[in-house]
């Protein structure tokens, strides 16, 4: 193996350290808790020529991404990372990087959105990136971050995918805390992310090209109708690349982490470090003879629909943690996604929907068996299927069975 | 069931609770465990107080929270004893380093904890001004640390401290901090 000794580094260092990598030719950035020491670390990187990239230093996200769409549309490698507020002021410039085809790799430290301020970890920023054409990785772990960076540039790059990437971790969860990691030597990344030969470059095409240009109703929704069979078929792309990956560096990949399965009757379906949460618990649990099991998908957009509909065949109940809410809607996001996805293979089951950890507010152990206590009430018919809750203030007047009642 | 052990900190900010708590972490990784390490962020102000986290296993660690049941507390500030609660959620069989001018039974009246957990003290404050020249109890609790859990080697600690401070500081200012580590660990009493 070519893995570096295990050392202690963050999700925002392993990040740093897997763009080093790559050594994208552009990175357009601009500061944000809990991201800057990813763009922070970069720098330093430019500083000491470990890199060759050009970094442009920017006065806002929405330069950041507009300077990005600009080197990506050129033909270079572009690389940047953002978080919270920062990724809500690129909004507009997301869509014209996905609905340009262009080949992004973006790292965001998941945070909550304004207000009231709140530097702390949850989904409200990327859910709000869900539509947008870009293909949305979760890490669990700071390792995960570093391996999840390190492919995201063959994926956006693949000839057949084109799309930016998002490559995201749980802010100050994963993105400051000191962990256990590894690192492959820069030689065997290098060789395994290649040099990025853009098909379409507006400066590098022989030919003169247009890029991002007006389309009317019929050309646009033509337009709109084959990003979404880009993204739609980039999933059998991802998986090829992880699993590639997987290969390389003796680390598993899975589009969904579906653990303990295979006979599980009370299974959990849960996005990015909490994931880990519920599975420290569903080990015990295990221990004790417990039927439960934890389903993770690493790949949020595209959706891996089969995958979660196979994992969670066997499920006599189920729960769906959002760290995100959809206001207004029913359920959160990924509630959605996932009772979208078992509809379509034929499946249900008794469910409820957890709104958990908004701001950062800690899972704690307790709550995650208060999850599996509901789910075995779920499964016995005691807890009524098809409620949302706001996990931890139960005690708060109405915020059990939000739509139930 | 692997073996999972938790070490909550208690300081102002400051004192180098973050530091030491790194420090904990990086000196078991070099025995091959598995580390995790995080402060608890808030706004950031000096003498303010906080929390940071340190977590050792010989498996991975899958849990990402902060720690409410600690099986080591350690208080880097008495004066925090009036405000804040150390000990909450401390396993029945836990043990609490507190630096102090106490005796090790003042301090266990003091906190009040069950007959099952060990109380240990220490004046990491007057070692740090004795050796460093300043108040900075981190480096000399880690060292009581090391004797009464045991959780990482003493030599180890002084081993990876060396390369830590190495990058930073002048070769006087880490032996003064080894030998701030030492008299904690020889000066460490328990009740």
């Amino acid at each position: 193996m070519t893995a570096t000794k295990p050392f202690s580094a963050t999700g925002n260092q392993m990040i740093a350290e897997a763009m080093r990598q790559a050594d994208p030719d552009v990175m357009a950035a601009y500061p944000i808790t809990p991201q800057t020491t990813i763009v922070e670390n970069y720098a330093k990187f430019v500083a000491n020529g470990a890199v060759t990239t050009e970094f442009v230093t920017v006065e806002s996200e929405h330069s950041a991404m507009s300077a990005c769409v600009g080197a990506s549309a050129a033909g270079a490698r572009v690389a940047t990372a953002t978080a919270s507020q920062g990724l809500a002021l690129m909004w507009e410039e997301l869509f014209i990087a996905a609905g340009m085809r262009l080949p992004i790799v973006m790292a965001n430290a998941n945070r909550a959105l304004s207000a009231p301020i709140n530097i702390h970890g949850d989904h409200s920023d990327v859910m709000g990136a869900r539509d947008t054409g870009w293909i949305l990785l979760f890490a669990e772990t700071a390792q995960e971050a570093y391996d999840n960076t390190v492919i995201s540039f063959p994926i956006a790059e693949d000839p057949d995918v084109q799309l930016p990437v998002m490559t995201t971790l749980d802010g100050f969860i994963t993105s400051h805390a000191m962990e256990r990691c590894v690192m492959e030597d820069d030689e065997t990344v290098r060789s395994f992310v290649g040099d990025y030969a853009p098909a379409n470059g507006l400066l590098t095409s022989p030919t003169p090209l247009g890029a991002g240009m007006f389309a009317n109703g019929d050309s646009y929704m033509k337009s709109r109708y084959m990003l979404r069979h880009a993204i739609q078929d980039s999933l059998p792309v991802i998986e090829r690349v992880g699993k590639a990956w997987a290969d390389t560096c003796g680390r598993p990949f899975d589009v969904v982490d579906a653990w303990e399965c295979d006979d599980a009757e009370l299974i959990v379906v849960v996005l990015g470090s909490a994931a880990g949460n519920v599975r420290h618990i569903a080990r015990e649990l295990r221990a004790a003879g417990k039927k439960v099991g934890v389903v993770r998908p690493r790949v949020y957009r595209p959706f891996p629909v089969k995958q979660i509909a196979e994992a969670c065949k066997g499920a006599k109940a189920i729960a769906i943690m959002d760290r995100a809410d959809s206001l207004g809607g029913q359920y959160g996001p990924l509630a959605v996604d996932v009772l979208g996805a078992l509809a379509s293979a034929g499946q249900s089951a008794p469910f409820h929907n957890y709104i958990y950890g908004l701001g950062g507010n800690d899972l704690t152990n307790d709550l995650v068996h208060k999850v599996f206590d509901d789910l075995e009430k779920l499964a016995d018919g005691s807890l009524g299927t098809g409620g949302t809750s706001y996990l931890g203030m139960q005690e708060a007047e109405g915020a059990q069975n939000i739509w139930l009642g | 069931m692997s073996e999972l052990i938790e070490i909550r900190w208690h300081a102002r900010a400051g004192q180098g609770a973050v530091t030491a708590a790194k420090l904990v972490a990086d000196t078991a990784l070099l025995q091959g465990a598995y580390i995790q390490a995080m402060p608890e962020y808030g706004p950031e102000r000096t003498g303010a107080p906080l929390k940071a986290y340190t977590r050792v296993s010989d498996a991975p660690i899958e849990v990402h929270n902060t720690i409410v049941n600690p099986h080591i507390v350690v208080v880097l500030d008495d004066t925090l004893l009036d405000s804040v609660d150390v000990t909450e959620g401390i396993k029945d069989d836990g043990t609490v380093i507190l630096n102090t001018e106490m005796t090790a039974t003042e301090a266990q009246a003091r906190l009040g904890v069950p007959a099952g957990v060990k109380v240990a003290v220490v004046d990491a404050s007057g070692i740090a001004i004795d050796t460093i020249g300043r108040d900075i109890p981190n480096t000399p609790i880690v060292g009581a640390l090391a004797k009464v859990t045991g959780v990482v080697p003493v030599d180890l600690v002084k081993e990876r401290l060396t390369e830590t401070f190495g990058k930073k500081f002048s070769q006087e200012m880490i032996d003064a901090n080894l030998r701030s580590v030492d008299r904690a660990y020889e000066e460490v009493q328990t009740a």
